[in-house]
């Protein structure tokens, strides 16, 4: 008797069909984009959380403005900014517990310094350098660039804290573009399956690379679609710190309960999809001009102001100490230099096979006996 | 006029797209940005979004779409932004692609092309400098083409479109735009299945393809070995012939290739010259790859590529053994 609502049969047109019209979402919005907000709604955290939250956002915009000048002088490779996404990264990094896990896709810096990642750490990662991804691996965080690709092991490892009876949860980090991936739906539908203490945080800034959101999905959110993976979805509105904070930890709560969610923080991205792109051939400029004005971080601005916050925050000072974190990170980062060819050929395995090791110990010879061949690989252009 | 491969990339897609209207193409950012290294530039507004589409961020459903199509009737040029994220695709091509035309006796045919970049040396992110050719070269009923110059890559790929067989089409990214050489105006094919040789000589052959053509030659030049360099052009199917012909020629034999050595193309290489040209060798067949590993990050790439130097001291292995 228990499954019979599997086989209540249809009667009339209605019955049985299902429609786009019939999926209508709305937003979850706490503090709106004039500054107004519903007190009853902000969550229930302290004047100190409320500053941290401001200066996280800042640290989130500092961090992308220094290495999208970093990489214009040479000194990192291909960049993703965040800039436009602050109160997404930030709302939803300070949802998550140290002992959590962060498998992400690489423009959720805030995110993953809240975690303890050090700022140097991610410098390095986009130097190049493996020993970053071993850095963020010690704090439980992973950067997947196919995009995507990182869902499946979210839920693994999600799958895995429920065996162990672990009280953390993983979030997943994804765009919208991921959203599209096959990946992306075995997971979450799995997931669902499961019942395991997974969030699936989707970053929806609108674009993938040239792709705009319409032309990504006929569906018309990815929220939606939790309902078909039979999960809780929710659709928040990503420019309102508030709202994402508020969002997340209800999925983080939900996750440990073992029901996954999936949230699409509708957001924007202000800059390039990297620093490799030019979104002048596909996106115009009044476009960019009105997310401005929903600028996550002026909105934030006004609501401290309104709770009494703000007289106690200087800007400027704190933009100056954040700056000055950065330049020790990032000394901290020329500094480092225990480089040899070694690196690339560890950790492959745990023990270097006899013939990866017979592979390393040539290549070490022809490298003393031809100084040349350093000379020609480091004077080749980078970048 | 003169062209780099990117440029010849591209004319070779408005040359054929004005040719057949059976052609479309369809990718990540290809319609309306022309592509993420400017590949597809000005396809949309010369043949309009019906036959240039921008997709989801789908690779199965690309390759999938395009194996469809291509039984439809249609000439479908599939684009994989990066060959890096082509592996989710790897289904669609050894379970579908590559098997319509067997599984149906020849009732239905799959003549799509999928264009990627590959391979390493542009300093990219994890997951843009695979080189897996040996891989897809080892799927029967899959074509795999690497052109290394703008007059091979445009004839090539034109081949490849009016080819009745799916071809992947592995764009050597690394010079893409490194150089530029002549470039016909008019349409014209070159051979799938065809290697060039790319410099005549008598005392050793060297085999390569893609990206590490320019240090190969530049190897040779350096060492001044009178050395015969074949452009294997195509992984599959392999032109076998003018292999063991110039090794059995020349007496020494090397190949370079920049993906992983073990089970590499190269091995492959090596086994055919076993077979056919054995007596013929002064010397075992000399391998100079990318080591076991995968493509270190952007900080380490360039000592894990073949260079001159290391193909040099592979030219002096071989002549000295």
């Amino acid at each position: 008797m228990n499954n019979d609502h599997k086989l209540v049969a249809s009667v009339g047109a209605d019955q049985g069909r299902i429609s786009q019209e019939n999926l209508e979402i709305g937003l979850f919005q706490i503090l709106a984009p004039d500054g107004s907000y519903n007190s009853e709604a902000v969550p229930s955290l302290d004047d100190d959380a409320f500053r941290e939250l401001y200066r996280w956002m800042l640290v989130e915009r500092t961090f992308d403005k220094r290495m999208v000048k970093l990489q214009r002088r040479g000194q990192i490779g291909t960049f993703g900014s965040g800039r436009g996404q602050e109160a997404s990264i930030i709302g939803s990094g300070y949802a998550l517990k140290d002992d959590d896990w962060l498998l992400g896709m690489g423009r959720e810096a805030g995110a993953m310094f809240l975690q303890g990642l050090p700022i140097r750490d991610l410098i390095l990662f986009w130097r190049g350098l493996e020993d970053a991804n071993r850095e963020m691996a010690k704090h439980n965080q992973m950067i997947a660039i196919s995009i995507g690709s990182h869902l499946p092991l979210v839920t693994g490892t999600a799958w895995g804290m429920k065996l162990a009876d672990e009280d953390n949860v993983v979030t997943a980090y994804f765009g919208d573009g991921a959203s599209s991936t096959g990946a992306v739906h075995e997971a979450v539908n799995f997931a669902g399956v499961l019942d395991v203490p997974a969030v699936f945080f989707c970053q929806n800034n609108q674009y993938a690379i040239s792709t705009p959101f319409e032309k990504q999905t006929n569906a018309r959110s990815v929220a939606q679609r939790a309902i078909g993976y039979g999960i809780n979805g929710i659709r928040v509105d990503g420019n309102d710190v508030l709202a994402v904070y508020e969002a997340v930890s209800e999925a983080r709560k939900a996750a440990r309960a073992g029901n996954p969610t999936l949230v699409e923080s509708v957001t924007y991205r202000r800059d390039a999809h990297t620093t490799s792109d030019d979104p002048g051939r596909y996106r115009n400029e009044s476009e960019v001009e009105q997310w401005q004005e929903r600028d996550p971080i002026a909105r934030y601005e006004s609501f401290l102001r309104s709770e009494g916050l703000w007289s106690e925050i200087d800007r400027e000072t704190l933009v100056e100490e954040i700056n000055d974190e950065f330049d020790a990170a990032l000394a901290a980062a020329d500094e480092y230099e225990q480089r040899s060819v070694d690196e690339i050929f560890e950790y492959l395995y745990d023990e270097l096979p006899p013939y990866l090791q017979r592979q390393l110990v040539e290549f070490k010879a022809f490298l003393e006996e031809r100084p040349d061949a350093y000379d020609h690989i480091e004077q080749r252009v980078k970048g | 006029m003169q062209e780099t491969i990117v440029g010849a990339i591209n004319d070779a897609l408005h040359t054929e797209m004005a040719t057949d209207e059976q052609v479309v193409v369809f990718g990540e950012d290809v319609a309306e940005s022309g592509g993420v290294f400017r590949a597809t530039d000005g396809l949309k507004d010369r043949f309009g979004g019906e036959r240039v589409t921008d997709t989801p961020l789908s690779e199965i459903a690309i390759v999938g779409g395009a194996v469809g199509l291509a039984m439809y009737g249609y000439r479908p040029v599939a684009e994989i932004q990066f060959s890096g994220f082509l592996p989710p695709a790897f289904d669609q091509l050894v379970t579908q692609a590559s098997r319509i035309r067997w599984r149906t006796r020849g009732e239905w045919t799959a003549p799509l092309v999928v264009r990627t970049p590959y391979g390493a040396g542009v300093n990219a992110l994890e997951h843009h400098s695979e080189s897996l050719e040996g891989a897809y070269g080892h799927i029967p009923g899959l074509k795999v083409v690497v052109p290394s110059t703008p007059h091979d890559a445009k004839g090539l790929l034109i081949a490849a479109i009016r080819d009745p067989d799916p071809v992947l089409f592995l764009e050597p990214k690394h010079i893409y735009r490194s150089f530029s050489g002549d470039l016909p105006e008019d349409s014209y094919e070159e051979p799938i299945g065809k290697a060039a040789v790319r410099r005549t000589g008598s005392e050793l052959t060297v085999i390569s393809w893609g990206a590490m053509m320019e240090p190969t030659i530049a190897a040779v030049e350096n060492y001044g070995v009178d050395a015969e360099i074949i452009d294997l052009r195509t992984i599959s199917p392999l032109d076998h012939k003018t292999v063991v012909e110039s090794v059995k020629r020349t007496g020494r034999a090397m190949i370079v290739h920049e993906a992983a050595r073990t089970g590499g193309f190269g091995s492959e290489l090596v086994a055919r010259i076993n077979d056919d040209a054995l007596m013929y060798l002064e010397a075992p067949v000399e391998r100079v790859t990318g080591f076991d590993i995968p493509v270190p990050l952007l900080s380490m790439e360039d000592y894990y590529l073949p260079n001159p130097p290391r193909i040099e001291e592979g030219i002096r292995r071989v002549l000295d053994y």
